[in-house]
């Protein structure tokens, strides 16, 4: 029965990872075998050298990742310890907060704009620039746009992050946290020496939570703007080379094992954690 | 798919507008619903002699819908042939294109002319129509014919309809300030400055889609380095770090101070706006421009003038794309799909369609013009005497290029006002030797 589960990772997984390898040192035009022709690194040379979006999309990546670990996760732990203590209501904030989570990040980019659009939009007719030459135009302006959907994508990502943690701080002891506070620990002493390092399983869970959405984040910026003006990603860039009529299978396939080596590490660094805690 | 959140709010505008009652536009809808949706019911008996086929359509919009669907009523009248209707969200089926004739196509679907024709009828996903254009190629100008013919001389594609792309203008608002048009590119630019002084967007811009900058790109190539120039540079035949192309952006700079500066984040309609509440002065636009002006007041009041000579043929050049219908290779095999191709080539066909959105050409000689606006007349001849027509860099060029590398590179000159020849021609290479 090992079998069945086997193959399915194979067919789904392994094989076309291996396809898209060897994809990318062809060009293919995608229709019949006769077309295939072996190109060497010139798909390569194409994404590090040529295509001027990719340098921006690396970068647009990494500050994802930061602005998700620095503000959204820990927002989410926040939001997790206050509704954890037995506040009136924390059932009714919990709902609220989880909420977002339950919407796809295409719907949110659409919900925000409710929010963000120039002339139409809640912000800036709070900020009474509505309708001026001055008004921001939050998701065109592409000196603000990243940061827009980062707050937007945010939204959502801190009530995922406050269920994950509202779990995990249900299964620390309260043996524990009583020990601390005889032992004369104050809440925050509390929370950061002895709760915290109680959740190792959860953080590392929240660790790779993290990373794994700040790759794959494509949804929310290709409702936006297709993903270009300031929001190019690395998934974008796939997207737009290996879907539909502008699809170069080559060169889209090449941008796929680059973000396919960049999601190595931290799963393998997450896989070499968790072999080495077996052992 | 980017212009859902303004695209929601137009698609409300327009639903109210149609339930107040645009009367011909409404009743060809209900018609055609009808014949679409009772089954064998319709056809009043008439099955008998009668075939059947789907037609694929990327008429989403909603007058270009019900345009499709009062030509589809209108051949199923005549021949008492069945046609089930599938309509795709236009740049859905756009992106979906390879996919959809490699999978299972409808027999017949809506296309384009030019390089996206072309490609797919090469690399064999479609069906010739050599023998529909036999019948109906006396209708058709020796131009659309070209236009239809993929690179093997055979024919793939029967044009509906063109339209041309030009400035648009309100003529009131013009008229107010004693403002006429421009015949070259300097009268443009001072008359610019002039609204500018005014607190008016002078060029009003919206390129939040990415491709209508291409317009502005495609006319001042031909303008500036004539039309055969910009057919080669299309196919990849003239490089991209020549003097000539860097002339076009130089020249493009120019006028880059009186575009309007949010063009970034606007959508084509929402620019069309400001120009239809006259917060702009003109728009460089295809004259599909025109659905939005729902307001007949406002309709009326608009104006068309060509783009002006910069420095080479005049305004010789027009850039006017042509939409379609081709089969599929199973639609080849399908005599009701080839009879409702030939039924596009007639007068008759194209009127039904004609009859409903209003904001085209039609292509085939015989067709019945009396029904055209006076301003639709003006469009319709300057497409009559252009000595030569572009479709636009995205349907003249590879997808890839126009949607990857110049559109890209593009809003960022939009933005800041320096363009990268050597990188997009290194890019160019790439991938113009990929196909």
């Amino acid at each position: 029965m090992v079998g069945i589960p086997t193959l399915i990772q194979l067919v789904l997984v392994w094989i076309p990872t291996l396809a898209s390898i060897v994809l990318s040192f062809f060009k293919w035009d995608g229709l019949g075998l006769s077309g295939f022709h072996f190109n060497g690194l010139v798909n390569y040379n194409f994404v590090f050298n040529q295509a001027p979006q990719f340098w921006p999309a690396v970068l647009h990546n990494i500050v994802w990742l930061l602005f998700l670990g620095i503000i959204g996760t820990p927002l989410g732990l926040l939001l997790a310890v206050l509704l954890d203590s037995k506040i009136r209501g924390s059932r009714v904030y919990q709902t609220v907060f989880f909420m977002p989570v339950m919407l796809s990040l295409a719907l949110i980019g659409i919900i925000w704009e409710l929010m963000y659009s120039q002339n139409n939009g809640l912000i800036n007719n709070v900020l009474g620039t509505a309708g001026t030459p001055g008004a921001i135009d939050w998701y065109g302006n592409s000196n603000v746009n990243l940061f827009a959907a980062l707050v937007a994508a945010t939204w959502r990502h801190a009530g995922y992050i406050m269920v994950l943690y509202l779990a995990g701080l249900k299964g620390v002891d309260p043996a524990i946290k009583e020990a601390a506070s005889l032992d004369g620990a104050n809440g925050r002493q509390t929370f950061f020496r002895i709760v915290f390092p109680a959740m190792a399983a959860t953080n590392i869970i929240i660790v790779v939570i993290t990373v794994i959405e700040s790759l794959r984040a494509f949804d929310i910026v290709y409702v936006i703007n297709h993903g270009q003006n300031g929001l190019e990603l690395l998934s974008v860039l796939i997207v737009e080379y290996l879907v539909g009529e502008t699809q170069v299978i080559g060169i889209g396939s090449a941008f796929a094992v680059v973000l396919l080596v960049i999601s190595l590490v931290p799963i393998v660094i997450y896989l070499s954690r968790t072999f080495r805690n077996q052992e | 798919m980017a212009a859902m959140p303004s695209g929601r709010f137009e698609i409300d505008r327009r639903s109210l507008i149609r339930t107040a009652g645009l009367g011909a536009v409404s009743l060809a809808g209900v018609g055609v619903l009808a014949a679409c949706s009772t089954g064998g019911s319709s056809g009043g008996g008439g099955t008998s002699g009668g075939g059947s086929l789907t037609f694929g359509s990327n008429a989403s919009d909603p007058v270009p819908k019900q345009a499709y669907a009062a030509f589809v009523s209108a051949f199923e009248k005549k021949s008492k042939d069945k046609v089930t209707t599938n309509v795709s969200d236009h740049n859905s089926f756009q992106d979906k294109i390879t996919n959809y004739l490699q999978g299972s196509p409808d027999d017949a679907f809506t296309w384009f002319a030019g390089y996206r024709m072309q490609y797919i009828a090469a690399k064999g996903l479609v069906g010739d129509v050599s023998d529909v254009w036999a019948k109906i190629g006396g209708n058709y100008s020796d131009a659309l014919k070209k236009a239809s013919t993929g690179a093997d001389g055979k024919q793939y594609f029967v044009p509906n309809y063109n339209y041309p792309w030009g400035f648009f203008y309100r003529k009131s608002l013009w008229a107010a300030n004693g403002w006429t048009v421009p015949a070259t590119f300097d009268e443009l630019i001072a008359l610019a400055k002039k609204m500018k002084a005014k607190g008016i967007i002078p060029i009003e811009f919206a390129d939040k889609d990415a491709w209508p900058a291409c317009g502005t790109f495609d006319y001042l190539d031909m303008r500036i380095n004539g039309y055969q120039f910009h057919v080669d540079l299309c196919a990849h035949k003239e490089a991209w770090n020549s003097p000539q192309v860097a002339e076009v952006f130089s020249t493009w700079k120019e006028m880059l101070p009186y575009q309007d500066p949010s063009a970034a984040g606007l959508t084509w309609q929402e620019g069309a706006q400001k120009l239809g509440t006259k917060k702009a002065g003109m728009m460089l636009l295809g004259s599909f421009i025109t659905q939005q002006f729902t307001d007949a007041a406002v309709l009326a009041d608009i104006g068309f003038f060509p783009f002006p000579a910069v420095k080479v043929e005049g305004t010789d050049a027009v850039e006017a794309p042509i939409d379609g219908l081709m089969l599929s290779k199973k639609g080849a095999q399908n005599q009701a799909a080839k009879d409702m191709l030939a039924f596009m080539g007639t007068g008759a066909g194209q009127g039904a369609y004609a009859a409903v959105d209003k904001s085209n050409i039609m292509t085939a000689k015989d067709a019945d013009t009396s029904g055209y606006s006076a301003f639709t007349k003006e469009l319709s001849g300057v497409i009559a005497n252009a000595k030569s027509i572009s479709q636009f860099f995205d349907r003249d060029a590879l997808p890839a290029m126009a949607s990857n590398v110049l559109e890209p590179a593009m809003l960022n000159f939009i933005k800041s006002g320096s363009i990268n020849l050597a990188s997009i021609e290194s890019q160019a290479k790439t991938l113009y030797a990929q196909q």
